[in-house]
């Protein structure tokens, strides 16, 4: 069962008639720090989300592989890059949905602060949202490959690649940072109404799925990742409001730092 | 060891739900009134409020009302992560115990006295039926406890149900951590010597019940709670067997539901006695994000602004007898006395002054005893129940690590959603139910669905 909490009163003392009067206004400069909290729960949320688009579509290929033929190795595979497929789009679509309720929830959050701004900004649900996406994919594409690696075992005992590991390491690492850049470029454009942001980017997760289905090639499936990745980084950057003049700032004033100290 | 589950879910604190945006403003100067009467109209000492001096904590507003409300979705978001932190302390505390030490998943064929039907049956039918059985008796067995414990809560026969809680927790803090303890040891082959062992279990089970029952630094209370939830919820998944395991969250979390909101159930009554009789709660029961309430502090507030001595107000005049009439009158003359009373009021202190300067909050400010927020509770049976759902999630999904991972997020979007409705009601809310219909249907999902599709993504490599 839970309790509700309950703001403390606090006292301050009012110099004109040399009271203690009762507020319950937060005393200035002591809570500035929720925007922490509200970060972590974004996170969370989004994480949720990603797990819900997975689970619809693990729905659909389930379906699919029990009404099919399952002795046709080459039926199975397609029917796994069509399940694959199918999710990509229904990650993208929960990304847009996640979209629309951190919106309300902002407005909402806004209307009922003091200063009729709300202390998180897009951008950064954006940056936090996309993490999560980010974090969730890679968990769940990770974890068990983490745990089978600790057991005792050969790699790739029957003629599959040696570097499975390290590939799986690499490409989960990618596609962590590429969502948390999708995220960050997908909430920008639809805060600008730019659609066609919307597009490069679901365009741009597909590929980066097919990229990976000619993996046990591993050379024309990572490094073709690696640069769109640090293209998304580019994006991201200058999507979020940053620019060279920034970059150089940064780099001077470290400069200088160094150099007064 | 049932009953303390059940009974971790009756806990009590001083705050009052419907009337609480108004004693709130007024803390400190009222009683605790158990009507719902109109805002701003409290009676102190049973003397209606004086006109003309309308002390602050009187006025009541609407922009302190928004404010309240504002103050407390803000602080919402803050108060998830108090109890996030926690419960995911408490699952990981589980899980990786039922990951490492394989004690807590054999099955030794030993069972529960509550569930004595076997599972290991013929046919599917057969089991289900057992399950069913199961479950039935467990959850009888926790209506009757909570309902024994309401009615001894509502006789006053505290002695009686502080034996019990005392005994529960000795036996947690004792017995199953000495068995916790050994089985750890045997699973990393630790050799170790029943003295060096006692020592260790002895200080560890007094400091527990010492921090529990009585007072104790903050952090080491909220880990022995976290620990103690932590072996309860290693029993269960040990315990229990599997159809019966699943089918209890099920219906617990709808018992939680009903015991709860409906008028007439037995954890409403339990909350509702404890407001009128203000009182605090068992401390055994429940998790505090912050200090726990000094038993009968608010009796303290009270009784320092209905005590006889009133405290010298700083800007009233301080009321003199005027001497008697004669001759040593110490300088106060009547003429003096007369040219006082004319700058600042009468000076002589009557029954109405007396009464106003105890009705009004103190001139100086009352001790509060802590800084932060008062934060939100949450009881141990849901922390216990929130582990057995994760630990058994990654005990039985055939090792499968992607299942625990879901159950654990599905626990804690759950557990958001119900502290932002305890946030928009502002009252008692039970918090099994959201989360543990997420808990479980993510699980069985998973473990379905999610699971053959990523295992054929990992072997092809194919990334989504």
């Amino acid at each position: 069962m839970l309790r509700p909490p309950v703001p403390v009163t606090k006292y301050y003392r009012d110099e004109d008639t040399r009271k203690y009067n009762k507020t319950t206004k937060p005393i200035p400069g002591n809570d500035l720090t929720h925007q922490d909290p509200l970060r972590v729960i974004i996170l969370i949320a989004g994480a949720f989300f990603w797990l819900l688009s997975l689970l619809l579509s693990s729905l659909v290929w389930f379906i699919a592989v029990k009404a099919s033929n399952s002795d046709d190795p080459s039926l199975q595979r397609g029917l796994l890059i069509f399940g694959g497929i199918f999710s990509v789009l229904l990650q993208e679509v929960f990304r847009y949905a996640y979209y629309r309720i951190l919106r309300k929830a902002n407005e909402g959050l806004a209307a009922i602060s003091e200063d009729e701004s709300s202390t998180i900004s897009v951008r950064q649900m954006a940056y936090v949202a996309g993490l999560g996406f980010g974090i969730m994919s890679g968990a769940f594409s990770m974890i068990n490959i983490l745990s089978d690696s600790l057991g005792p075992g050969t790699v790739g005992i029957f003629g599959d690649s040696q570097y499975y590991f390290i590939t799986s390491a690499l490409m989960t690492l990618a596609i962590t940072l590429l969502h948390t850049f999708w995220g960050v470029v997908f909430f920008e454009g639809c805060e600008k109404s730019r659609w066609w942001v919307i597009g490069v980017v679901v365009a741009l997760h597909l590929l980066v799925s097919c990229l990976s289905l000619l993996n046990p090639l591993y050379s024309g499936s990572l490094p073709p990742v690696y640069a769109i990745m640090v293209l998304m980084a580019v994006w991201a950057f200058f999507s979020a409001g940053g620019s060279l003049a920034s970059v150089t700032q940064l780099c001077s004033r470290r400069k200088t730092d160094v150099n007064s100290s | 060891m049932a009953d303390n589950v059940n009974v971790c879910e009756n806990n009590d604190q001083v705050e009052r739900p419907q009337g609480e945006l108004r004693q709130r403003r007024d803390a400190g100067t009222t009683r605790a009134t158990a009507d719902n009467g109109t805002r701003g109209e409290t009676e102190l000492n049973g003397q209606p409020p004086t006109a003309p001096r309308a002390p602050p904590a009187h006025v009541v507003t609407d922009s302190e009302d928004d404010e309240d409300e504002e103050l407390t979705l803000k602080y919402g978001a803050k108060h998830v992560i108090m109890l996030f932190v926690p419960v995911t302390l408490c699952m990981v505390v589980v899980v990786a115990t039922i990951k490492s030490v394989s004690f807590y998943t054999q099955n030794d064929g030993q069972q529960l006295l509550y569930t004595p039907f076997r599972e290991d049956t013929d046919t599917v039918g057969q089991r289900a039926i057992n399950s069913i059985l199961n479950a039935s008796i467990m959850i009888t067995v926790i209506v009757v406890m909570t309902l024994v414990l309401v009615v001894l809560y509502k006789y006053r026969c505290y002695k009686v149900i502080h034996g019990w809680l005392f005994i529960s927790s000795l036996l947690l803090l004792f017995f199953f951590s000495f068995i916790y303890l050994g089985e750890v040891f045997k699973t990393y082959n630790v050799a170790m010597d029943y003295i060096t062992l006692a020592l260790i279990i002895w200080n560890f089970g007094v400091v527990g019940m010492i921090c529990i029952h009585w007072k104790g630094p903050l952090r080491l209370q909220q880990a022995y709670l976290i620990m103690i939830s932590a072996l309860m919820a290693l029993v269960f998944i040990k315990y229990l067997p599997e159809w019966t395991a699943w089918l209890i969250l099920a219906v617990i979390s709808v018992y939680d539901l009903l015991a709860v909101l409906c008028p007439k159930g037995p954890l409403r009554i339990l909350v509702e006695t404890a407001q009128e009789r203000n009182e605090a709660i068992f401390p055994a029961l429940i998790y505090s994000s912050t200090m726990v309430w000094l038993v009968g502090m608010a009796d303290n507030v009270e009784t320092k602004n209905n005590s006889s001595t009133p405290p010298q107000p700083e800007s009233q005049a301080v009321p003199m007898t005027p001497s008697s009439p004669g001759e040593d009158d110490g300088g106060f003359t009547t003429t003096w006395v007369g040219h006082q009373e004319q700058q600042l009021g009468p000076l002589q202190s009557t029954d109405d002054t007396r009464r106003e300067i105890q009705q009004m909050p103190s001139a100086r400010p009352p001790a509060d005893d802590d800084d932060e927020e008062r934060g939100v509770k949450l009881g141990l049976g849901d922390f216990i129940f929130y582990s057995m759902l994760v630990g058994k999630a990654s005990a039985a999904a055939s090792g499968d690590w992607n299942t625990t991972l879901a159950c654990f997020v599905a626990i804690l979007i759950g557990l958001c959603l119900t502290l932002l409705l305890l946030a928009i009601f502002k009252k008692a809310l039970p918090a099994l139910p959201i989360s543990i219909t997420f808990g479980l249907v993510f699980y069985f999902a998973t473990d379905n669905l999610v699971r053959p599709f990523m295992d054929q993504l990992a072997m092809h490599q194919f990334y989504i």
